[in-house]
């Protein structure tokens, strides 16, 4: 069986899939990617249902190679610093990683995760229905911890015969994320006009404090009306709490399921993925949408999965022809580096 | 509960793909009735495009697909559910838990009572002497929030959380009770512990209770403790079950 072997792997990278679901009423976190559109598109761009366990790198960066043959893997996400064998590739990319080769991703320009798909997906145990890691309470993914150095990832399908190789062009993926929209509530009622609109003002800059619990945000200090107990009521990933203190917290796919203090907004599922690939110290600021609109931005990303994913031969992008030898995506050779 | 019509519910958008229906704004067990009422009404024909139900003390959260089930239609489908009669809840059940309170289990015990002015037992026996309501889960897999704790002993949560604490504990904090199933950093006092496993993802059935059961601790001796912990981490559920 063919395989994906960690031969190096920074601080919070996971195995995350389209997340656990059921469970939220006992207490239980969805977990699932901090990107869910990124995480989506790296294992559609290979044919995989959206939802595939696939891996979730962070900025601490990530190293594989490939046992027992040859293995396509799908990147997409952040704009990641990647390599195979030293050769860079583009950040979003379909690529075919030989036992052997080292395929490197580290922190790039811009972004906070990269998602790693293959074909069908990682074989890992499922725990309540899902191999989403969620490290705090230690389920999933590979005993509920990150990824660490001589970890074997088994591959639950076969490597397809005939992988398209390329870049994958995803308009969708280049994101600014200067304006996260929001819709207002579920306790908007809790803040005073003045304090909504410092709230969609801002500026916020991101804490270095944040991890895939939470988002936390800095800047106008913000005062509640009556008071920043409530008793507790469910929580949706993207909703934006305000304790007691008044700097803002987005919680994001590890949250809990509940909690007790006001929500004065919530990112809609189309910018929760911006938000997330947000570097700590960037700025940004709120825009209160309707809840037709968020459908809207939701159903463009929807029909995008829904279609083929492009993928674009790396030659349109002038690569040096000894990087695309590396891919043997020549035409007519079988092994470009040995030609019959 | 109440012969009156209830009021209306507030609908609430916690984004595009979350509903809250809000009966209320205070722990209360007329309105966690009617969140729960709610939840057993639409989880018995679940209407396509809902994903998931959240009841928590006052509100039901309904995660919902809305390129499958359009807000107003969610909505319209709720009040309908509201005005029909009401199905019949599932029936809820009154256990049982064993839980030790001596040292070293009962570890905040003899703190929360000295704050409370009390002498430790006395502590423990009043919250042994309890009826509790199982409200909600949330923060963590099976910790259960328990309403019914007697004045004597409701204190507040520590303005600060301590260090990680043990597993399987049960707690008193902020005019409540509750149950944790994992060790995390926590403001609430930890009074005993339970042998029980509220939360077992190896069990056929994962999690012991339901919103809106009712339970008492029975207090057992350390060497009980030890005893009912071995049975259960075999697997056996040692808490007792009957009709409420």
């Amino acid at each position: 069986m063919t395989a994906l072997s960690v031969l190096a792997a920074g601080p919070g990278s996971t195995i995350q899939d389209g997340g656990r679901h059921g469970f939220l009423r006992y207490g239980v976190t969805g977990a699932g990617p901090m990107d869910p559109f990124a995480h989506a598109l790296a294992n559609r761009a290979l044919g995989n249902p959206a939802g595939a366990a696939a891996i979730e790198v962070s900025l601490g960066g990530l190293e594989v190679t490939a046992e027992g043959g040859p293995v396509a893997v799908a990147l997409a996400g952040g704009a990641f610093a990647v390599t195979l064998d030293g050769q860079a590739l583009p950040p979003a990319v379909v690529a075919m990683v030989e036992p052997g080769a080292k395929l490197k991703l580290r922190a790039g320009q811009a972004g906070a995760w990269c998602y790693l798909a293959v074909p069908g997906g990682f074989d890992v145990p499922q725990v309540l229905g899902s191999a989403a890691t969620h490290t705090r309470t230690g389920i999933g993914g590979i005993a509920g911890r990150g990824l660490m150095a001589g970890d074997r990832l088994a591959i639950a399908g076969m490597s397809p015969a005939e992988v398209e190789t390329g870049e994958i062009v995803a308009p969708l993926l280049e994101r600014p994320a200067e304006t996260i929209r929001v819709i207002l509530g579920p306790q908007d009622d809790y803040f005073a006009p003045d304090q909504i609109a410092a709230f969609l003002a801002g500026p916020w800059t991101i804490s270095a404090r944040g991890d895939r619990m939470a988002c936390f945000l800095e800047g106008p200090k913000l005062t509640h009306v009556r008071g920043y107990n409530i008793a507790s009521d469910g929580i949706a990933m993207g909703a934006i709490q305000v304790p007691g203190e008044g700097q803002p917290i987005v919680l994001m796919a590890d949250r809990q399921s509940t909690g007790g203090y006001p929500k004065v907004a919530t990112v809609i599922g189309p910018d929760l993925g911006r938000l997330a690939q947000a570097r700590p110290g960037s700025t940004v600021s709120f825009r209160a949408v309707t809840h037709a609109e968020a459908v809207a931005a939701r159903a463009a990303e929807h029909a995008f999965l829904s279609a083929a994913i492009p993928v674009e031969p790396l030659i349109r992008r002038h690569f040096p022809s000894e990087f695309l030898l590396g891919l043997n995506l020549i035409d007519g050779w079988v092994d470009a580096r040995q030609p019959a | 509960m109440s012969p009156e019509p209830s009021p209306r519910p507030r609908f609430l958008d916690a984004g595009e793909a979350a509903l809250v229906v809000e009966f209320g704004t205070s722990v209360d067990p007329a309105i966690n009735d009617r969140v729960l009422a709610l939840d057993a009404a639409l989880a018995s024909a679940a209407p396509a495009g809902v994903r998931e139900l959240v009841p928590t003390y006052r509100s039901l959260m309904i995660h919902y697909d809305p390129l499958r089930l359009s807000r107003d239609a969610l909505v319209a489908l709720v009040e309908e559910r509201l005005a029909a009669p009401m199905v019949q809840t599932r029936a809820a059940s009154f256990w049982t838990l064993p839980c030790c309170y001596d040292e070293p289990h009962g570890e905040d015990l003899a703190e929360l009572a000295a704050l409370m002015g009390l002498p430790a037992e006395r502590a423990a026996a009043i919250h042994a002497g309890a009826t509790y309501r199982a409200y909600m889960y949330g923060f963590a897999p099976g910790f259960t929030y328990l309403g019914g704790l007697p004045e004597e002993i409701a204190i507040s949560r520590r303005t600060k959380p301590r260090p990680p604490h043990n597993t399987k504990v049960v707690l008193v904090g902020g005019g409540l009770s509750a149950i944790a199933t994992f060790s995390m950093p926590t403001g609430w006092y930890v009074v005993g512990r339970t042998p029980e496993r509220l939360y077992a993802p190896e069990r056929p059935s994962a999690f012991l209770m339901e919103p809106g059961d009712s339970l008492r601790f029975e207090p057992v001796d350390c060497a009980t403790f030890a005893m009912l912990d071995k049975r259960a981490e075999a697997g056996e559920v040692v808490a007792r079950r009957q009709p409420a």
